[in-house]
């Protein structure tokens, strides 16, 4: 009888880009939304959330990975949970060296990055299963990802919310700001016009492709 | 009837033993924990040296003629003459160039809207007025309660804010509070923030707290603290 063996699949660069744009956290798996839409206030706010959680997410990835051999199915979850809290507690007291006033601007959320589903869900579903470069180039690309997303969001609602980024005044100062966009319905809002945009760029795309597909297939049986 | 075969996929794997799981989580647990001391360790002195700036930093903002500043711990009534990294009421007095005293700096803290405000503020005993403040922790609703630090007319209560001690120096002479917009007519009394109330109700509560523990205790040792600087000279700079 012939065993099947299971082949995993090799390190590609789609395994970074994917967690970027294709499989994006925010704007496609739709994960970790509690953050994204309380802190992305502004875009200091954002890199540094946005930091904090590729470091928790790499390093507790790559623990992951590394241990997966070792760790019994019916222990994981909880084994993923303290690695996580671990790395969590850890970029908890980096930031507070770092920088006090970040620290306090961040207030509980730097801590909440414990349950963030985004973290535990790439340790279950990717890093448990797979190699260990597969699963730190994955986490990279996903961290990443989570931080491009904050920082689209955090720069419209800055923008629009304080007429600044990153503290530089961008529009005049006669710009009346919409204190809408840094309260938490901003959050909603940008979130909801981001994915309108993104979602319509991609129909557009997918029916383009559709288009020349079957402009193709008409051109081939004319001839 | 078909009898199972080795490779069925329904057949459940066999539970590891309990010692395994055990093993596993306290292994888990010991480099957990052995990286989180590795941590805190590394950035201790790190973070105690970030607040001692951020301290000192809002010190000499709310004593502006302040050159120099010492630090007492308020212990059963009582003041003495400490350092940063004693734990317990620490107040801070400030002193000009030649060593004169200058006024208070104290803590003060009560709950916002959205998590506890913490701010540190002047106090000058002879004229019994809080002259201002610096907001060191505060996560209160952007563009509504972080106006406690940018709207000029609500800054403006603590060009004199009255919280003079009363004549047995048991409290305050008059309890200082908030008062909605527009209303205020004593100098103890804060006109609040239009939009802000839970902050602004937040900060006359927390005046009040601080200035009825405290102030009795700094007048009852104003020349404790005058005299401090003189005798100490400049090593607690």
């Amino acid at each position: 009888m012939s065993k099947s063996i299971k082949k995993e699949s090799p390190l590609t660069m789609d395994v970074f880009t994917a967690g970027i744009w294709k499989e994006n956290p925010v704007f496609v798996m739709m994960l970790g939304l509690c953050p994204v839409l309380a802190v992305t206030n502004s875009v200091e706010n954002s890199l540094a959330m946005g930091a904090a959680s590729v470091f928790v997410l790499v390093c507790s990835n790559a623990l992951v990975s590394a241990l997966r051999n070792f760790i019994p199915k019916q222990v994981r979850i909880t084994t993923y949970i303290i690695i996580i809290a671990t790395f969590v507690t850890l970029v908890d007291y980096i930031i507070q060296a770092i920088s006090l006033d970040l620290y306090n601007k961040l207030g509980a959320f730097i801590q909440l990055i414990v349950v963030n589903c985004l973290i535990l869900g790439r340790a279950e579903a990717y890093a448990s299963k797979n190699s260990f470069g597969k699963s730190v180039i994955s986490a990279l690309g996903m961290g990443l990802g989570f931080t491009l997303a904050l920082v689209m969001l955090g720069g419209v609602r800055e923008l629009l919310g304080a007429g600044q980024l990153l503290g530089y005044q961008v529009f005049s100062l006669d710009f009346e700001p919409w204190i809408v966009m840094i309260l938490p319905p901003g959050g909603f809002i940008v979130l909801g016009s981001w994915l309108l945009l993104i979602n319509y760029i991609e129909q557009r795309k997918t029916g383009k492709l559709v288009a020349d597909d079957m402009a193709s297939h008409c051109s081939i049986s004319q001839n | 009837m078909t009898e199972p075969t080795e490779n069925n996929a329904n057949d459940v794997p066999p539970l590891p033993s309990s010692f395994s799981l055990i093993s596993t989580l306290g292994v888990v647990a010991m480099l957990s924990g052995f990286l989180v001391v590795l941590v805190y360790e590394y950035t201790k002195p790190i973070i105690a040296e970030n607040q001692r700036i951020a301290t000192e930093r809002a010190i000499f903002k709310v004593l502006p003629t302040a050159k120099s500043r010492l630090t007492f711990i308020v212990k059963e009534g009582k003041i003495e003459l400490t350092d940063d990294k004693a734990k317990g009421e620490l107040i801070y007095a400030g002193y000009d160039k030649d060593n004169n005293f200058v006024g208070m700096a104290l803590n003060a803290a009560e709950q916002g809207y959205q998590d506890i405000v913490k701010l540190l503020y002047g106090y000058i005993p002879e004229t019994g007025c809080i002259t201002g403040y610096d907001v060191l922790k505060s996560t209160e609703t952007p563009g509504f309660g972080t106006k406690i630090t940018t709207d000029e007319a609500f800054l403006a209560n603590f060009n004199c804010l009255d919280a003079k001690v009363n004549q047995e120096q048991t409290g305050l002479s008059n309890v200082i509070k908030t008062v909605r917009h527009g209303t205020k007519l004593n100098p103890w009394e804060i006109d609040a923030i239009s939009g802000s109330t839970i902050t602004s109700n937040a900060m006359g509560r927390m005046f009040n707290k601080s200035g009825q523990k405290l102030h009795p205790v700094i007048a009852k040792h104003l020349s404790v603290l005058k005299t401090a600087k003189y005798q100490t000279g400049d090593k607690h700079e």
